[in-house]
């Protein structure tokens, strides 16, 4: 094994460590369990959205739908279908990556600022649906009545409603699963299409590459990941409300994505940690905590335009 | 690729510098505060600071602070100081069930506080519940939350929405006359509200000329107020609150409409009559509470020491949700000689508010039933400006005792089931 | 019927001269320097409590003249130090900066003046309607389509006429070639960010009469600017005129007859707009990939 490689491996497996050990480290520091439940699952979301934006190079500014819906898609299954989370889970990812992409074929032609204003009409049509259909979805009040079901193994059952430990493993396991397909997909023959799409599209055009069909593929699977994390956020919560779908909400994952790292695998979680952990701490201690996240973003925009993953790959280099 | 023509004094390296100071100092801080004696009783609180509600929140926080520093003057609870944790839900559930969250589980807060977003005070309901604490909603008004919702250990201040129709409803139609066409903000808040109020109005043989549901954020309501005067009512009942309200109000009185069609509504603020022009504080409404109560054991002298907190300003009904909320744990725990969330949820039922925090008039209590704070309405109308006060903004013609405008507990449709 | 709906076909017009007057400057911005503004509703904030801490002093009239030019006195601090680095990157970029500025701006004007609103008073002859039964067109309501028909005016000599105009308008279609000619781009890009905030600063001045003034009052009239540039077209002022009409109307009639999708309208006009035209109705092929 060359060095690189050595090295990765350290990484990856520190990485882990972190995460498996997170509840008995958080606590001295000030943190708390919840929070960093919290913190895998919009690191979830925003590595979703980097899935496309960093390695395919689309920018979608509405992606937030697809994490509302899976909310709603996983609330409205416990409440009115079965109280079963792991069937919450799977209506989630249904209903995010389905809606993503049937609309993601209206879409694929189109690039840039275009792509990215039609992705938050999208997310907004999707938001004043769930705001107006309160019938069904509880409106500006939000879906409520639901709470996430201990899981049912036969022979035992983990309560992942009242303890916090539980809960937090469960969705560790469920980070892993959904970061395992996406490092899976981005080493295959599929992902490095993407990556060159990314770099030169209209060389990759004349390859023969199908770039719109790569594209679409892309945006799908980016929406079934969303789905999943909206899902998994919708059982944090047992709670599902509008403003999981309106793009304030796409702004702030794409926030963390950049933050972080686009172009790394691993940077929007870092992004989302960062995000979460500050918002979290400053709101604690001043009421003008958004003057700081504010300014935190206008000086990774100019100091950090590669997130912190990014600077911290260069400075080594 | 390098922008050449800017160039930062200080750069990259001085920033992580500095952040890394900043960074180790936060993580320092929790050690310095647990090597503090013996551990206060602690009250969360949680509001949404930021955002479109950020005046009515602050108001509440402020009258909750100004309770504590009450109680700790008098000895605090069970002779221990109270602390009062206060968290920001911006607005946005997810927040708002976090920090409740953070505070039971990391600060261990024996009673919780919030929120004035009636969807945020409803998720958090669900955590406190779960988590057997003892929760005082101060200022979200959705029925649920001691109708169909209600929890053992969730209590309410602010008045439900059929309380507020109830108050007003016969005034308006005495005053005014029959025909009524309705402003309702299109969400749960403003349905409930409007079904309140028509319910009322049938009941009195009125009709309804008609019913404009406007999107939250609205900014022009024109269309809507073509409509409203195309139907001839007697009198436009405005739903709409916060910014809708002021939105609204400031075009109805610039379309000269209020010379012409009666304009009333149920819940006002002093923070919406306050933001409005003077020509534009216009209509009949109820209060929740009002500052200006001449004659009322305790008002003054609150009114004095929120003055002194406030920038010179008066107190809103905001302050005193706050107020009353904080007051209540202190009086209830010390009552009981407990902090046992269960002990202290059956002692508040039929809890009876002392006049030094009540504030009104009326016998002020909450009804065990549904853990509803049966307060008083204050019927009135706006004016533009107070003869002695310039803040007097409202003048108060009536104050009906809230077992008067609430109904009946088996029409709340709340049951509540204690834990075994 | 038919007078309903003529009434709020004049109505939405009304709406729409509100949003073309944002959305003018938000296009100005765009396509000279490919910055997507997300903190230009922040400078209309910023617009209204500069008139309303200037009213006092200077009357209605002396904040409505003195306002706009310190918005863009603002306007041009923040261009200077936080926007000028990122020209030449990704588009992304500048979004991501004013959308962090919009949240700094909304936060300090509560810091500064308060979450409580304020009341703005505008003179009593302007509150006037019109008529018994066109009482929707009230003295100021006409006062302020008055001023966007004046600013577009003034607009249209300015681009044509003058010669910074000129230069705006050459250094949209290719800015290199405006550079080898020896204009100072840097300049440029600034006085026309400065235009651009000052109309939004106006904006800003003009919606404190009809609104209430508080730090959240720009966020909600942001998407909509962006909506009319989009409709009609990136890269064509006369389009985002049309469009900022068009999506007034559109917002208009639909509260007539389906008003909870009054607010979702624009969004369904923009996607259709979108997938079928991208370039808008008067944009140009390719303006912006």
């Amino acid at each position: 094994m060359s060095s690189a490689q050595t090295r990765n491996l350290i990484v990856l497996a520190g990485i882990w460590a972190v995460l498996l050990l997170a509840p008995y480290w958080m606590a001295p520091l000030g943190g708390y369990t919840a929070l960093a439940t919290r913190v895998l699952v919009l690191g979830l979301a925003a590595m979703s959205l980097n899935f496309l934006l960093g390695f395919t190079g689309v920018l979608s500014f509405g992606h937030a739908a697809w994490f509302g819906l899976g909310a709603y898609g996983a609330g409205l299954t416990l409440k009115f279908l079965a109280l079963s989370t792991p069937l919450a889970l799977v209506a989630g990812i249904l209903l995010g990556g389905i809606c993503g992409g049937l609309l993601g074929l209206l879409i694929v032609r189109r690039r840039g600022v275009y792509f990215a204003m039609v992705t938050i009409a999208f997310g907004q049509v999707f938001y004043y649906i769930a705001f107006q259909w309160s019938s069904l979805t509880g409106g500006d009040d939000g879906l409520r009545g639901f709470s996430r079901q201990p899981l049912d193994f036969g022979l035992f059952k983990i309560d992942i409603l009242s303890e916090p430990n539980n809960f937090y493993y469960f969705v560790l396991f469920c980070f892993a699963l959904a970061v395992g397909i996406m490092g899976f997909v981005l080493r295959s023959p599929f992902g490095r299409t993407m990556i060159a799409i990314r770099e030169n599209e209209r060389r990759s055009r004349f390859l023969g590459i199908p770039v719109e069909r790569h594209i679409w593929i892309a945006f799908t699977m980016s929406c079934f990941f969303m789905g999943f994390a909206g899902a998994l956020y919708a059982l944090v919560n047992n709670f599902a409300d509008p403003r999981g779908l309106h793009y304030s909400q796409s702004g702030d994952f794409v926030m963390m994505a950049v933050m972080g790292g686009m172009r790394s695998f691993w940077g929007p979680l870092l992004g989302a940690a960062v995000f979460v952990v500050l918002q979290d701490y400053l709101s604690s201690i001043t009421v003008n905590w958004m003057s700081f996240v504010g300014l935190l973003f206008v000086l990774v925009v100019l100091f950090f335009p590669r997130g912190l993953l990014g600077f911290l790959q260069r400075s080594r280099a | 690729m390098t922008s050449s023509t800017f160039n930062p004094k200080f750069n990259r390296r001085t920033l992580i510098k500095g952040a890394a100071a900043l960074g180790t100092f936060q993580i320092a801080s929790p050690f310095i505060i647990q090597a503090r004696g013996e551990t206060p009783i602690r009250i969360g609180m949680v509001d949404p600071l930021t955002g479109a509600y950020a005046a009515p929140a602050g108001n509440e926080v402020m009258g909750a602070k100004h309770a504590v520093a009450q109680i700790n003057a008098a000895g605090g609870i069970l002779g221990r100081q109270v602390e009062l944790l206060i968290e920001d839900s911006a607005n946005d559930v997810g927040t708002g069930v976090q920090k409740a969250r953070k505070l039971i589980e990391r600060d261990g807060v024996n009673f919780m506080i919030g929120d004035v977003n009636s969807g945020i005070a409803a998720a958090i309901a669900q955590v406190t519940a779960e988590k057997k604490v003892l929760h005082i909603v101060s200022g979200g008004h959705t029925d649920s939350i001691t109708g169909k919702d209600c929890k053992w250990n969730v209590f309410r201040v602010c008045n439900t929405t059929r309380m507020e129709a109830n108050s007003v409803c016969d005034v308006l139609f005495g005053k005014y006359g029959k025909k009524w066409h309705f402003i309702t903000p299109d969400y749960a808040f403003g349905h409930t509200l409007y079904d309140a109020c028509t319910d009322d109005l049938k009941k009195l043989g009125g009709t309804v000329t008609g019913n404009e549901l406007t999107p939250l954020g609205t900014t022009d309501f024109s269309a809507y107020l073509i409509k409203a005067r195309a139907a001839n009512p007697d009198v436009m009942i405005l739903l709409v609150q916060g910014s809708d309200m002021i939105n609204c109000l400031k075009q109805v009185v610039q379309f000269g409409l209020n010379k012409q069609i009666h304009v009333a509504g149920t819940q006002q603020e002093l923070e919406s009559l306050a933001a409005l022009p003077p020509e534009a504080r216009i209509g009949v409404w109820m209060f929740e509470w009002y500052w200006k109560q001449p004659g009322i054991a305790g008002v003054d002298q609150f009114v004095a020491d929120i003055r002194k907190l406030n920038n010179g300003h008066v107190p809103t009904a905001r302050h005193w949700f706050g107020y009353v909320s904080a007051r209540s744990f202190a009086l209830v725990a010390n009552q009981e000689k407990t902090v046992d969330a269960p002990k202290l949820a059956t002692a508040l039922e039929d809890f009876e508010l002392p006049d030094d925090v009540k504030l009104q008039p009326n016998k002020c209590y909450y009804r065990k039933g549904d853990h509803q704070l049966m307060t008083s309405a204050f019927i009135g109308e706006a004016q533009s400006k107070g003869k002695d006060d310039p803040e007097d903004l409202f003048r108060v013609d009536e104050v009906i005792p809230g077992d008067k405008t609430a109904p009946a507990v088996s029409d709340t449709g709340c049951t509540i089931h204690w834990p075994s | 019927m038919t007078q309903l709906l003529l009434f709020n076909v004049t109505n939405g017009l009304i709406i729409g001269a509100f949003y073309v007057l944002m959305a003018l400057g938000l296009s100005l911005i765009l396509n000279l320097s490919s910055v997507i503004n997300f903190a230009h509703g922040g400078f209309l904030v910023i617009g209204g409590y500069i008139a309303y801490t200037i009213t006092p002093y200077l009357g209605f009239w002396g904040a409505l003249l003195v306002a706009p030019p310190l918005t863009a006195i603002v306007g041009l601090v923040v261009e200077r130090v936080l926007i000028r680095p990122l020209y030449g990157r990704d588009p992304l970029y500048s979004l991501l900066l004013t959308f962090g500025l919009a949240f700094m701006i909304e936060d300090g004007t509560r810091f500064i003046w308060g979450a409580q609103g304020k009341p703005v008073t505008i003179p009593p002859y302007l509150s006037e309607s019109l008529s018994n039964d066109l009482f929707f067109i009230t003295g100021y309501r006409l006062f302020m389509v008055a001023m966007v028909i004046v600013t577009v005016a003034l607009l249209f000599v300015l681009l044509r006429y003058t010669r910074l105009g000129i230069r705006i308008r050459a250094g949209t279609l290719d800015l290199e070639t405006v550079a080898a000619l020896g204009i100072n781009v840097q300049r440029l890009r600034s006085l026309n960010f400065a235009v651009g905030i000052f109309l939004a600063g106006l904006s800003g001045v003009l919606a404190a009469g009809q609104l209430g003034l508080e730090p959240t009052m720009g966020t909600g009239l942001l998407m909509p600017s962006f909506i009319a540039i989009i409709v009609g077209g990136i890269g064509s002022l006369p389009g985002t005129l049309a469009g900022g009409l068009l999506i007034g109307v559109a917002s208009g009639l639909t509260a007539v007859f389906f008003p909870a999708a009054s607010e979702a309208v624009i969004y369904v006009l923009m996607a259709v707009v979108l997938l079928i035209r991208p370039r808008g109705l008067f944009g140009e092929e390719g303006m912006m990939s």
